[in-house]
């Protein structure tokens, strides 16, 4: 086992990296920018080392400063947690070369995982279904016009090098696919330094279910089950639980299945999720696979009772899978809400500034996630995420009622928040039915004037 | 006392981010002071959160009121602080040495790649804050110096 940690990243995970540490007895180093002086975790690493100023280009995202960091604070790993660097393979194979362990997969296995063309190439060698689209980059307009004639509209583009929901758009007819390879292009060049793009069949009312994975280094590979992430808004997951109240005991099976013979073709290591695309009549297809621990992974932890960013380190530090496949039971049902500090009604403006007042829940089945407290800035540099709240109960009628409970006890001001949203979804009869689509937020709760 | 009245006030400061409220009405006089949060785990003094986003070259940390007026040299990078270019050479600077901006200060290396540090002033040093071979971190203040 290490020694010590490097956390390589701020807010919430950084956290709960933090505790996995602290629990397993290695000891942290927490690299922090200038406008997180004030985070919480920090209090609680055994070092913590100022890197730059507040942009991440200067901070959470400057290599060779976290790698001097990691250098000063001699530590044997580092943990990037998700976004910034978690899925950057340059990164991981800098800390490898300064023999430093990266908490993640192999190199080669996030460059392919990364690589939307490549993702779909191992998928069907691994016999998981991938949706009807071009099978590769859409070299010009004439070639996607004949591929949308093929499969039929309508379909989305998609930037090769993107994820996490951007860099896409949906086109319904030859106008608007035109138009759309151009903005797509122009938009991941910006963003990803890659005007590569692809299609695929845009699936309406699709649900979006994630398998979660892990795999040692001794072969062992296994699935913790799925979550059912279909509540989003704009492409980011604002709720999402396990099981999913959707699937079917044969479908959930052939999924998690997929799941596991996609990352052993990869050659993959330590956590993943593998996300799905379901459609009404639960034809499943491969989304992408993320190559990190996940924002939601919690809601596995809490069904399955795995603490997943300890066994991330386990399995960096060498050690085999504690649990096999059978061993692996899910128990009760679990849902996540998570806590943003955005203005419902201002379009969900980021609404950065002083927590005054933060009460937050408890009680039975309630776990709550989170790096912020009363006295706390959030600062306007970094995404809007100062929570999650996950609740675990017996059954999903329970788990609902909790969480109820739960997000009316939650006060945080004066800043604006997600909860009252989640007081709504968690009120809402279609949700309660479990009847949620991807287009669910946008279409019901944003029109009943948020 | 008129609770509403001093609650009223709490909330003006915190909006504003106001340390110190003194408030006189004929005989009664009202005066509130503020805490900050809480100290960063390595700064060597405590202060109020600055209003973001802080501009770079204020450094939070407060200085003991005997280094009024005197100008941090700050470390630019995370590293290993070196008083001079080499083992056996003397150091950049001493206690008294006078600097301008281009004056070399000392070396800090990071990934085995030796950095000069300038001086980005002018004066004379009248304090070195760390050690030969003490790592620091990005905005760790390494020299004091006397402005000229």
């Amino acid at each position: 086992m290490f020694s010590k940690i490097l956390i390589a990243n701020r807010g919430e995970i950084a956290l709960r990296i933090i505790r996995a540490c602290r629990e397993l007895g290695v000891r942290t180093a927490a690299v922090y920018s200038t406008a997180d002086r004030d985070g919480a975790w920090l209090q609680l690493a055994d070092q913590a080392i100022c890197i730059g100023e507040a942009p991440p280009a200067q901070s959470y995202l400057n290599i060779p400063r976290i790698i001097s960091a990691a250098e000063i604070a001699d530590v044997q790993a580092i943990h990037p947690g998700y976004g910034f660097l978690a899925e950057n393979a340059h990164f991981a194979d800098i800390c490898r070369s300064c023999r430093i362990e990266f908490i993640g997969p192999p190199v080669a296995a996030m460059r392919a995982m990364g690589d939307k063309i490549e993702c779909k190439r191992l998928a069907r060698k691994a016999k998981v279904p991938t949706l009807p689209g071009s099978n590769g980059a859409v070299e010009d307009e004439k070639a996607a016009l004949a591929i949308a004639e093929e499969i039929g509209y309508p379909v989305i583009i998609k930037a090769a090098a993107g994820g996490g929901g951007r860099g896409m758009r949906i086109a319904h007819n030859n106008v608007s696919l035109r138009a759309g390879i151009r903005q797509a292009r122009a938009e991941a060049e910006n963003a990803f330094k890659d005007s590569t793009v692809y299609l695929e069949k845009y699936v309406e009312r699709g649900r979006h279910i994630e398998v979660q994975v892990i795999a040692d280094a001794h072969g062992n590979a296994i699935h913790l089950f799925e979550r059912d992430c279909s509540l989003q808004r704009r492409h980011q997951k604002l709720v999402e639980e396990s099981p999913s109240p959707f699937l079917s005991a044969e479908v959930r099976s052939e999924l998690c299945a997929g799941a596991v013979r996609l990352v052993k073709a990869a050659g993959y290591v330590n956590a993943g999720t593998v996300e799905f695309l379901v459609d009404q009549d639960q034809r499943f297809y491969l989304l992408e696979v993320n190559a990190r621990i996940q924002v939601e992974h919690p809601v596995t932890e809490m069904v399955t009772g795995v603490d997943l960013v300890q066994w991330q380190i386990r399995v960096a530090a060498g050690e085999k899978l504690p649990l096999t496949q059978k061993q692996i039971q899910h128990n009760g049902h679990a849902i996540e809400c998570r806590i943003n500090a955005e203005d419902p009604a201002r379009n969900f403006a980021p609404s950065p500034g002083l927590i005054e007042e933060f009460r937050p829940p408890g009680g039975p089945g309630v776990r709550l996630d989170s790096h912020a407290y009363a006295g706390y800035r959030i600062p306007p540099n970094y995404d809007s995420m100062i929570g999650k709240l996950i609740i675990h109960r017996p059954t999903r009628q329970e788990a609902v009622m909790t969480a109820r409970r739960a997000l009316a006890e939650f006060h945080i001001e004066p800043i604006k928040t997600t909860i009252p949203l989640h007081l709504r979804i968690m009120h809402d009869e279609q949700f309660l039915r479990g009847d949620v689509d991807t287009g669910f937020v946008e279409r019901v709760l944003i029109n009943q004037g948020a | 006392m008129d609770v509403a009245f001093l609650e009223q006030l709490v909330r003006l400061m915190a909006a504003n981010d106001l340390h110190t409220v003194d408030v006189r009405d004929g005989g009664r006089r009202i005066c509130l002071i503020r805490g900050g949060p809480l100290p960063s785990p390595t700064a060597p003094a405590p202060s109020p959160a600055a209003p973001q986003p802080a501009p770079p070259a204020a450094q939070p940390a407060q200085p003991p009121s005997d280094d009024a007026g005197l100008i941090p040299i700050k470390s630019p990078m995370v590293g290993t602080f070196y008083a001079a270019a080499s083992p056996e050479a003397k150091p950049f600077v001493t206690v008294g040495s006078v600097v301008d901006e281009d004056t070399d200060v000392c070396i800090i290396e990071a990934m085995k790649v030796f950095n000069n540090i300038k001086a980005e002033c002018r004066g004379r040093i009248e304090k070195i804050l760390v050690s030969n071979g003490q790592t620091v971190e990005f905005g760790q203040p390494l020299f004091l110096v006397k402005p000229a």
